[in-house]
C-alpha cells in the first residue's frame, strides 16, 4: 500500500526563505507518512523555499503563486489547501500553531469535515491510524486524542518535535489559484520586523536565559541579555517583565506567552508565579537565581541559588570565560 | 450594531488545574472557575466601543455548565447588554467541530454585525474557534489582532505574521479575535452589578438550536490521560560571595555549557 499522503503548510518569510518551523513540520510528517509540502506566495517568491522543502524531506511540493496572497488574509492558502484535499484525500494537514496556521486549519476543517487536533505537541501512528499528543494545563498533564474517522488536521506546537525528514530531491507541483471568497479580510499594509537579533529563537534553543521583574527595570534586563549571549541561548522573559516594560511581548514565557522545552532553563529574579512554570515546567534541569528565598521558582528548581542576580550572573560569567579561553 | 463578545469560564489558571484521569474533562472541584482573562478583553473591547459610538448592543455568548449563569452575571456588570448560554449535557467534552457548530448556531439565531473573541482560551489552547465559526456563518475573519478599530461598516487592525506585522481589514459583518495587547478589564461597579441582576439572560439547548452532538461527522475524541510527574526542588544554596563561580562548575559538570 502507497503511504498517507500528509499534507504539510510550509510558510515562506518576505526573504523567501522558509520559516524555521518548517524541519519540524515535515519531520512530523515524515513520522507519519508521506510529506507533501504547500507553498503558497505572492509571485516569485517560491522556488529557493520548494527546493530547501526537498531537504527536509518533502517529496512532492505543491507550489501557488499569487498577487491575492499579499493582498488577501487566509484565503488563498485555504483556497491552494482545500483543492489539494480534494485531489490527495491526506490522511493528516500539518499546520503551524501559530496565527496564521491556526485560521488555515479552522478554515480547512470546516470546508473540509474534518476533526481539528490543536496544539500538538508530538505525534505517532497505531494500529488505528494517527495519534496526537498535547500538554495540557501548563504541562501538568499529557494526553492523546484522535479523529473518529477522516482526516486529522493537526496544529503542531513551535519547537515540540525534534524528529527530521530526510533530504530528497521535490518534484514540484504547480497550482492555480481558484475564486476567493468577496468577504475575506484585506492585508492593507506590511512592516517587517525590526528584530535583527542574532540570538537563537526561544522556542527551540537547547538553553533559554529569562528574566524577571527582580531585574528591575529595562536596563536592568540586559544581564539577561548579557548571560543569553555568553551562553549562546535563547532570550525570554516573565509576564510582569512584558508588563512592566522590560522586554517585548515576543519573548513572554508562560500560559499566554510561549512555551518553552529547553535542555537548560535559567530564571533571572522569576519569582515563579505559576503561569510562568505553565510555559517553562518541562525544561530538563532548571537553575533559579533570586532575591527572595521563599520564591516558588525554588521548588522546581534543580539548582536555586539566593542572592543578588547583579552579582551572581556577572561572576558567572566572568569563571565561564576564564573556562574557555 | 450588535457586537457578539464570545465568553468563556476556565479554571483559575493562576492556581491549580486537573484533568480527570478517567474522563479526561476538567476536574470542576479542582479549580476556581473564572471568566477566561482573554474574553476579559474582549469584552472591554466591544462595551468601550459601545460607549463611544451611538446604536451599540453588545451582547454576551457563551456554552458552558450551570456554573457559567454566574460569570456571565458578573460580565454583564461590565456594561454589556444581554447574555446568552448554551447550556445542554451533550456539550460535555465537546470538540473544537461541535463547539463552533454550537456558537456559530447561536450567533446565527441571535443575529450580530460584528463577533469579538480571546485569540486563545486558557484551556483549550486551541486558538481556532473564532475562524472556525467565521466559515460556518460565512464572515470574514480577522483573528489575533494587537489594536482594534472598529467603524459601523468595517474593523481593522495589526496583526503579527511571517516576519513582520500586517494590518488588516475587514468589512462586516466579522468574527475577529484580540491579544493580550489590549486594555485589560475594567473592574464593575455598584451600579454596573445592580443593573446587571436585571439584564436579560436566556439559555438554549442543543434541541433549540437544531443540533445532534451524535451526528456521524468526524470527531477529535480523547484516548488518554496521564499526570505528569511533578518536579521537585533541587539544591538550593546561599549566595557567600561565590554563587557565580558555583553554578559555572554546575553547568561544565552537567555539561550544560
Amino acid at each position: 500500500m502507497a503511504q498517507q499522503k500528509i499534507l504539510t503548510y510550509l510558510p515562506v518569510l518576505p526573504s523567501g526563505e522558509l520559516m524555521g518551523s518548517a524541519a519540524e513540520l515535515l519531520g512530523a510528517a515524515a513520522q507519519l507518512g508521506s510529506p507533501v509540502g504547500v507553498i503558497v506566495t505572492t509571485p516569485g517568491m517560491a522556488e529557493a523555499a520548494a527546493e530547501s522543502a526537498g531537504e527536509l524531506g518533502a517529496a512532492t511540493v505543491r507550489v501557488a503563486e499569487h498577487e491575492a496572497v499579499g493582498t488577501t488574509l487566509t484565503e488563498p492558502t485555504v483556497d491552494v489547501f482545500t483543492t489539494a484535499w480534494e485531489d490527495l484525500r491526506p490522511e493528516a494537514v500539518l499546520v503551524p500553531n501559530d496565527i496564521d496556521g491556526r485560521d488555515l486549519a479552522a478554515r480547512l476543517s470546516v470546508r473540509t469535515h474534518s476533526a481539528i487536533a490543536a496544539d500538538v505537541v508530538g505525534v505517532h501512528r497505531d494500529e488505528e491510524g494517527i495519534v496526537a499528543h498535547h500538554s495540557v494545563y501548563g504541562s501538568t498533564f499529557t494526553t492523546e486524542s484522535a479523529t473518529t474517522h477522516g482526516t486529522l488536521i493537526i496544529t503542531l506546537r513551535e519547537g515540540a518535535v525534534d524528529y527530521r525528514g530526510q533530504p530528497v530531491t521535490p518534484e514540484i507541483h504547480r497550482v492555480e489559484l481558484g475564486e476567493l471568497p468577496p468577504q475575506a479580510a484585506s492585508i492593507t499594509e506590511f512592516s517587517a520586523s525590526v528584530e535583527a537579533s542574532t540570538r537563537p529563537d526561544l522556542r527551540g534553543a537547547p538553553t533559554v536565559v529569562a528574566g524577571g521583574r527582580g531585574l528591575g527595570s529595562a536596563e536592568g534586563f540586559a544581564l539577561a541579555e548579557q548571560l543569553a549571549d555568553a551562553l549562546g541561548a535563547g532570550l525570554g522573559a516573565s509576564r510582569a517583565a512584558v508588563d512592566a516594560g522590560y522586554a517585548p511581548h515576543s519573548l513572554q514565557v508562560g500560559q499566554t506567552g510561549v512555551t518553552v522545552a529547553p535542555d537548560l532553563y535559567i530564571a533571572l529574579g522569576i519569582s515563579g508565579a505559576v503561569q510562568h512554570l505553565a510555559g517553562m515546567q518541562t525544561a530538563k534541569t532548571v537553575v533559579a537565581i533570586n532575591k527572595d528565598p521563599e520564591a516558588p521558582i525554588f521548588d522546581i528548581a534543580d539548582l536555586g541559588i539566593v542572592g543578588d542576580v547583579f552579582e551572581v550572573v556577572p561572576q558567572l560569567i566572568e569563571t565561564l570565560k576564564a573556562q574557555r579561553p | 450594531m450588535r457586537i457578539a463578545v464570545l465568553v468563556k469560564e476556565v479554571p483559575d489558571s493562576y492556581g491549580a488545574r486537573r484533568l480527570n484521569l478517567t474522563t479526561g474533562l476538567a476536574e470542576r472541584e479542582a479549580s476556581d472557575r473564572v471568566l477566561d482573562e482573554i474574553t476579559s478583553r474582549a469584552v472591554e473591547a466591544a462595551v468601550s466601543h459601545a460607549e463611544s459610538a451611538e446604536g451599540v448592543e453588545v451582547v454576551l455568548v457563551t456554552m458552558g455548565p450551570e456554573s457559567a449563569e454566574s460569570m456571565l452575571r458578573k460580565t454583564l456588570a461590565m456594561g454589556a447588554d444581554s447574555a446568552h448560554h448554551v447550556l445542554d449535557p451533550g456539550l460535555l467534552g465537546a470538540d473544537m467541530t461541535l463547539s463552533a457548530e454550537v456558537l456559530a448556531a447561536v450567533l446565527q439565531r441571535i443575529g450580530c454585525d460584528l463577533v469579538i473573541s480571546g485569540d486563545v482560551s486558557s484551556d483549550g489552547t486551541g486558538g481556532v474557534i473564532p475562524t472556525m465559526i467565521a466559515e460556518r456563518i460565512g464572515a470574514a475573519h480577522a483573528t489575533s489582532l494587537d489594536s482594534l478599530t472598529i467603524t459601523d461598516s468595517s474593523v481593522t487592525g495589526n496583526r503579527e505574521t511571517y516576519g513582520g506585522t500586517v494590518t488588516v481589514e475587514a468589512q462586516l459583518p466579522a468574527v475577529v479575535s484580540v491579544t493580550e495587547r489590549l486594555p485589560d478589564a475594567r473592574f464593575p461597579g455598584f451600579k454596573g452589578i445592580m443593573a446587571a441582576k436585571k439584564k436579560p439572560l436566556e439559555t438554549y439547548t442543543l434541541a433549540d438550536l437544531g443540533i445532534d452532538p451524535a451526528a456521524d461527522v468526524p470527531r477529535s475524541i480523547l484516548l488518554s490521560v496521564t499526570e505528569a510527574p511533578a518536579r521537585t526542588a533541587g539544591e538550593k544554596i546561599h549566595d557567600e560571595g561565590d554563587a557565580g563561580k558555583r553554578l559555572a562548575e554546575y553547568l561544565i559538570d552537567k555539561k550544560l555549557v
